[in-house]
This record gives structure tokens, C-alpha cells and sequence, in this order.
């Protein structure tokens, strides 16, 4: 005899099956029914303040671990509002499973209270979504979702699900409990076979361009981190000895302290990383999708490189720049049959002669290595790329670290020296602001072993700051470092670059609202970081504390620009740098010429 | 709707499931591709549905246009068909003014094009013909002379064209 339960037990039983330790979510009308199961199981959920900081703190679990970050929330408004997560947690493939409550199914498109089309809605910002309107149908989606969030190219999956069909009181919420099986579930997905292994031809192909170049770069993105290929891609580094960029998505897939590593390319990337990739004569393509930030103008990117691509999803193949060697296939497996067919063909020993590449490429690391102003001594200016630094310094080498986006992202990225994968926790293809404190509330939550801190923009901290309330309430002790230049900064600084410094609406206030005040308001440890002096002794102290969260607010020197820069529309070559290094560029470019 | 060139058939097998028609079309313009006819209808499995679409190759490459199908979960098989490579059918059915004295002429036009005279009013007439989407533009314009009252054309439908080497069907044997 099957045993009966309702459909919101089904659907927690169905969550717990499929190794859900915590959902971060927001009850409301429609998901009511399903809330009253959640308390007698194991499953942690964490109450957010706003359905965003839900979804964006599911992505941040699902950065940190690897698995796939659980959102629970209620129709219409709230789902609505975890659309911005969902969209980017799309752009960066992000597994996730998002549940949304959806008005009864008899009440369906008669514009009932709360009511709206999640799934119309949410189509284009989902790998998949799915309306359940049988109860008897929940363990089998669920299990689904979960397949899909996961397989293939990562990304996320909604499920919208009607108050009748988990509600107790409703019979519509009647089912006989089953969970299906793995063959179940792929033959219930006839359209649903992503392929993982590469073309042994083509990859016998890649074998013989790469032992062939001479100026190879391997351009590794996020891909390689969702195929948990970080060893695999390190293996094939050191025994071809060719340097590796690790894109904006990719910071840590790849060590920033390894001899290879020329760290990030693109629109701020290192001059070293942008400009091998640009001067390359075969780029080695693993799991990254040509971005625009990356490529600058597109037909002026990297002309003489011939293009390896290895990629899961077909479509990046081709996509924006076609390549000679297409490889569809899980970057990690295809990654460790590339390096088989290298040893085949002779190994390092017959790789091409590189000797007059390596040594171009050390030059422009020595010459225009990463750069700021530091000011004279005593002007009392903190710089925000010092801050970064310093943090650096004196937090453990394996601390897990989130942004926003913007001028501190970028500054993030390029001065905190990655060692590990699985430590940058950022919102790359969609850019969007506020991801930082939530996001890092999620990463701590699926880490709680290691430290993790946050960079953030002043913009950027009010738009989720909320979840600071969150995160004391659940003692989820992350700690923020506000890099408050009292601007919009890359706005500001666009508008410098590109608009005849005519600042339109950028500027935001220095102590409007008192950072510190409110977040001691929401029951963090706040202080305020007013000259370089005080750097390091509030990062010490907030190192030290591990109760509740700590937001540590840096008011830094709003004149700072992010260098190097390729400015929109400019080729890649046409890279700009630090002002203290712009001579040395010139002469560079002379001697070229 | 003249579309002889730029365009592709793509027949695209998917599941028989609520939405997928709106994860297909919404796909198209998301992504900035152009539709000229897409006609959908159940297949003999009613597990699955069978779209037509004839897709503007001018505004996105086809290899995109058929991968980023393929990346939706319920699209099962896409075939690719060129118009050199596929059988394509269309229906069009048209009421024109045709007072009695003209209707001999309609009737013998429709004729002429191996059409149907599906109704006859007392100033109009309603005829329908099935065939290449070619055969129904020039019968079209061939009926624009008498006056058009409206028209529908359901969009092509297409299967590829059989093989007719020698050796089909017999490579398999080792």
C-alpha cells in the first residue's frame, strides 16, 4: 500500500531526498501549507527579509559549494521579486531550484489576490520552470528540477506549485507517495541528454594545436569550476607550461600565486593577461563563452589566435567568435582526455619552442604589473584597492570572499590574490548590485568552516543591506567591508572617462545613511576606517569576531579609477593603464611599431 | 509573403506539454530571431507535438537558432530542412468579391490551380488551395484582381524529401 500524504508533505519529503540541508525562504498566502511540514523537518530554513536576498543567497550556497542553493518563497510579489536572482543565477550558471507558491489552481488567470504568471515571467530567466497542477506530480518535478538545476550547464530551475494541491484542508492536495528513479527521470525527459564526453577526434585535434603553438594562453571561465576541473585544468598548465587568464567568473579556478597564472582578462583586466590572450596564436578556450567584457571589440580579439573551445553547451560554440576546434563536453573530462592525447603525442617534451614568448610575456608582467596611486605619505586618503590588499593579508588564505558590482568588484578581483577555487563569490554576467551581502550570508551558511568576507559599494550595500538582520538573527557571522566613496563609482567614473566629468545623479553621500549606526541597528559590530592607519587594527578586530556579523566601513578616496581599462568600443589592444605607467606603455608601443 | 530566400524549415519535435509553444516562440524573441509561419498540431504520438518553422536565416545564423532550441528542456529533435531538401505544403483559403457574372472566372482560375470552391455567396466566393508555398503566392496574386475580402494562409508545413540512392537502407550490413 502506497503511503497517503498531502502534497506540501510530498514536497518537503521530495526536497529532503534530494539533499536539501537548507532552503532560504519567505512564507506568504499561497505557500502557507507547505511552511507547516517544514517545522518537523531537518531541513534548516532561513527567514530573509526580502525574497531577493532568498535567491541571491541561494546562488552564494551554491558558489561556495558547489550544490545547489534552495529558494522557497510565495506567489505573486514574491516571486516577482526573486526574479532578479533567478536571472542572474541564469547568466552565471548557478544551479538553484527556486519553489514558488502559485494561487489555486481553480483561481489560475482570474487575476486572484497575489496572483501572477511565474512561469510566463520567469521563462526567460530559467534553464526550466514547471506549474505542477497535480499533487501526484510533485515528487517527480522536484527530482527533475533538481537534474536539471545540476546536469549539464548549470542554471536555474522554478517550480511554481498551487495552494490547493499541498493544502491538507483541500482534497486536490491527495496523493499516494512514490519517488522515481534516475531512469525515470531521464526517460521522462526525452529531450533532455546533455553530452559530457568529448569528440575523440576533436580532441585529438586540440592535442596537435596545442603541442604545435607558440604563443598559447589558456582563457579558463567559470566552467571549469562548475565542472569542478581546477586540478584537471592545472594538470594541463604545468605539463605544457602555458599560461592561464582566469576570467572574472574564473578567479580562483586556477592558483592567482601558481608562475603561469597571468590572472584576469577584459574590460580591467591585467595588461599581461589582455594582452597575451590579444598577441596569442592559439587560445585554449575551457568552459568560457567570448563575454564582451572579455573580447573588447570582438573582430579585433586575439586576430592571429586559432580558437580551441570546449564548452557543455553547444550554443557557446560558434556563438561569437568560430572556432577551429569545437569540442562540446564536460570541461573536466574533456580537459583530462586532451592531456591523454598530449602525452600520446610526446608530452611536454614535444611541445613547440616557446622560449621567445615566455620571455615577452615576463616583460609585460614586469613592466606594467597591477598599479595604484598610493598618495603621499600622511594625506590621510585610504585607497580602496589598499583596503582589498590589506584584507588580503590578514585573512586565512582559503577566505571565501563575495562582492557587488562595480568599481570594488573589480578592484576585488584584482587585488585579492585567489589561491583556491570556490573562494569568489560574484555576480559576473548580470551585474547586479546589492548581490554581495546575501550572497555571502549564503556562501557562510554552505561554508561555515571558513572565513568569509564581503567587498561592497556604498550603492550596493543599501540595496540588500536588510539581510544583515538576517544574518544576526541566524548568527551567520560574515563580515562586510563597505568601500564607501560616497559615489556610484564606475558611474562616476564613465562619466570622468567618457562624459566630460559631467556627474549626472552619482553621487550619494558620504554619512547619509550612517553606515555604522544602521548596522549596528540590524545587531552587527560596526566601526568606521577614516585613514590608512586604522586599516589593519579594524580588520584584526573584526577577524577576531565570530558571534555576529561585522560591517566595517572604509570611506575611501572617491578619486580612484579601476586600471587597466578598455574602454567600450576600443579593441583590446588598445588597452589603457595606471596614469604612473602610461609613459611606459607609450614607449612600449613605439618599440612594437 | 515571398520568403524563397533566407529562410530555413526547421521541423521541431517537442513535448506535449502546456507552454512549450510559449517557451518556443518567447525564445525566438528573446533572442532577436524572426519567424515567417509556424503552424504546430499533434503528431501520431500524442506524447509528443510537431512544429514548422520556417525561420528568417537573415537575422540570426541557423546553427544558433537550432542550438538554442535544442537547449530547451521539451524540445526533443530538430530537423533541419533546407527548401532543396523538403516536400512543403501550405493552405490557403481566400473569400473574394465575385458577383454572379464573375464567378466563372474565380471558379476557373481555382481550377487552373487544382484549387476548391469551398462556398458561394451572393457577391462572394470562397476558394482554398493546398500546395507549394510558390503555387500559392502566384494564386494569390492572381486573385488580388478580383478583389480580396480576406485571406488566411495557414503557414508551411514540411517533411524531408525521401532518399533515392541506391544503397539506402542496405549500409547497415556488415
Amino acid at each position: 500500500m502506497p503511503e497517503k500524504l498531502n502534497g506540501g508533505q510530498a514536497l518537503i519529503r521530495a526536497l529532503e531526498l534530494s539533499g536539501v540541508e537548507v532552503i532560504f525562504g519567505l512564507p506568504g498566502g499561497c505557500i502557507l501549507p507547505v511552511y507547516d511540514p517544514l517545522i518537523e523537518s531537518p531541513i534548516r530554513h532561513i527567514l530573509v527579509r526580502h525574497e531577493q536576498g532568498a535567491g541571491h543567497m541561494a546562488e552564494g550556497f551554491a558558489h561556495a559549494t558547489g550544490r545547489p542553493g534552495v529558494a522557497m518563497v510565495t506567489s505573486g510579489p514574491a516571486a516577482t521579486n526573486i526574479v532578479t536572482p533567478l536571472c542572474d543565477a541564469y547568466m552565471d550558471s548557478i544551479p538553484m531550484v527556486v519553489i514558488t507558491g502559485q494561487v489555486g489552481t481553480s483561481a489560475i488567470g482570474t487575476d486572484a489576490f497575489q496572483e501572477c504568471d511565474t512561469v510566463g515571467i520567469t521563462r526567460s530567466v530559467t534553464k526550466h520552470n514547471e506549474l505542477i497542477t497535480s499533487a501526484a506530480d510533485i515528487p517527480r518535478v522536484i527530482r527533475e528540477a533538481f537534474h536539471i538545476a545540476t546536469t549539464g550547464r548549470p542554471g536555474p530551475v522554478l517550480v511554481d506549485i498551487p495552494k490547493d494541491i499541498v493544502d491538507p484542508m483541500n482534497p486536490n492536495s491527495a496523493m499516494d507517495w512514490y519517488w522515481p528513479t534516475d531512469d525515470e527521470i531521464s526517460g521522462g525527459l526525452p529531450g533532455y541528454k546533455p553530452n559530457t564526453k568529448g569528440h575523440p577526434m576533436k580532441i585529438r585535434e586540440a592535442a596537435e594545436l596545442i603541442t604545435r603553438a607558440t604563443r598559447p594562453v589558456i582563457y579558463a571561465g567559470g566552467g571549469i569550476l562548475k565542472a569542478r576541473a581546477a586540478e584537471a585544468l592545472r594538470e594541463l598548465a604545468e605539463m605544457c607550461d602555458i599560461h592561464v587568464v582566469t576570467t572574472l567568473m574564473a578567479r580562483g579556478a586556477f592558483p592567482d600565486d601558481h608562475p603561469l597564472c597571468l590572472g584576469m582578462p577584459g574590460m580591467h583586466g591585467n595588461y599581461t593577461a589582455v594582452t597575451a590572450m590579444q598577441e596569442s596564436d592559439l587560445l585554449i578556450a575551457l568552459g568560457s563563452r567570448f563575454d564582451d567584457r572579455v573580447t573588447g571589440r570582438v573582430n579585433a580579439f586575439a586576430p592571429d589566435a586559432k580558437i580551441i573551445h570546449v564548452d557543455i553547451d553547444p550554443a557557446e560554440l560558434g556563438k561569437v567568435r568560430k572556432p577551429d576546434v569545437p569540442i562540446v563536453g564536460d570541461c573536466r573530462q574533456v580537459i583530462e582526455e586532451i592531456i591523454k592525447a598530449i602525452r600520446a603525442n610526446g608530452g611536454a617534451e614535444a611541445q613547440a619552442e616557446r622560449s621567445t614568448w615566455k620571455s615577452q610575456v615576463s616583460g609585460w608582467q614586469e613592466k606594467f604589473p597591477l598599479t595604484y596611486d598610493k598618495g603621499d605619505a600622511g594625506d590621510g586618503h585610504v585607497k580602496p584597492q589598499q583596503v582589498v590588499e590589506r584584507l588580503r593579508a590578514l585573512t586565512p588564505d582559503d577566505t571565501i570572499l563575495a562582492s557587488g558590482v562595480g568599481q570594488h568588484q573589480m578592484w576585488a578581483s584584482q587585488y585579492w590574490k585567489f589561491n583556491h577555487p570556490y573562494t569568489w563569490v560574484n555576480s559576473g554576467g548580470l551585474g547586479t548590485m546589492g548581490f554581495a551581502v546575501p550572497a555571502a550570508i549564503g556562501a557562510k551558511v554552505g561554508r561555515p568552516d571558513r572565513m568569509v568576507w564581503a567587498v561592497d559599494g556604498d550603492g550596493c550595500f543599501q540595496m540588500t543591506a536588510q539581510e544583515l538582520v538576517t544574518a544576526s538573527a541566524e548568527r551567520i557571522p560574515v563580515k562586510i567591508a563597505i568601500l564607501n566613496n560616497a559615489y556610484l563609482g564606475m558611474v562616476r567614473q564613465w562619466q570622468e572617462m567618457f562624459y566630460e566629468e559631467r556627474y549626472s545623479e552619482v553621487y550619494l553621500s558620504p554619512d547619509l545613511p550612517d553606515y555604522v549606526k544602521w548596522a549596528e541597528a540590524m545587531g552587527c559590530v560596526a566601526m568606521r576606517v577614516e585613514s590608512p592607519e586604522e586599516i589593519d587594527p579594524a580588520i584584526e578586530k573584526a577577524n577576531q569576531i565570530n558571534d555576529r556579523p561585522v560591517v566595517l566601513e572604509f570611506r575611501t578616496d572617491a578619486r580612484e579609477k579601476v586600471f587597466p581599462m578598455v574602454a567600450p568600443g576600443l579593441s583590446n589592444s588598445d588597452i589603457a593603464v595606471a596614469p604612473s605607467q602610461a609613459d611606459e606603455l607609450r614607449r612600449e608601443r613605439e618599440g612594437r611599431r | 509573403m515571398r520568403v524563397e530566400t533566407g529562410y530555413h524549415n526547421l521541423v521541431v519535435l517537442v513535448e506535449n506539454k502546456p507552454g512549450v509553444l510559449a517557451r518556443v516562440s518567447s525564445l525566438f524573441a528573446r533572442r532577436g530571431y524572426n519567424i515567417h509561419s509556424l503552424t504546430v498540431a499533434p503528431t501520431d504520438d500524442d506524447r509528443f507535438s510537431r512544429i514548422t518553422i520556417v525561420a528568417d536565416t537573415a537575422s540570426a545564423p541557423l546553427e544558433q537558432i537550432t542550438k538554442q532550441l535544442y537547449k530547451l528542456i521539451n524540445v526533443v529533435k530538430i530537423s533541419e530542412l533546407a527548401p532543396a531538401e523538403a516536400i512543403e505544403r501550405e493552405l490557403l483559403m481566400a473569400t473574394v468579391k465575385a458577383q454572379p457574372a464573375d464567378r466563372g472566372q474565380v471558379t476557373e482560375l481555382t481550377q487552373i490551380f487544382g484549387g476548391k470552391v469551398m462556398n458561394v455567396g451572393t457577391a462572394e466566393i470562397m476558394v482554398s488551395l493546398a500546395g507549394t508555398p510558390s503555387k500559392l503566392d502566384d494564386f494569390e496574386e492572381l486573385l488580388r484582381q478580383f478583389g480580396i475580402v480576406s485571406i488566411q494562409r495557414s503557414g508551411r508545413v514540411a517533411l524531408a524529401r525521401l532518399d533515392r540512392s541506391p544503397t539506402h537502407g542496405l549500409r547497415s550490413v556488415s
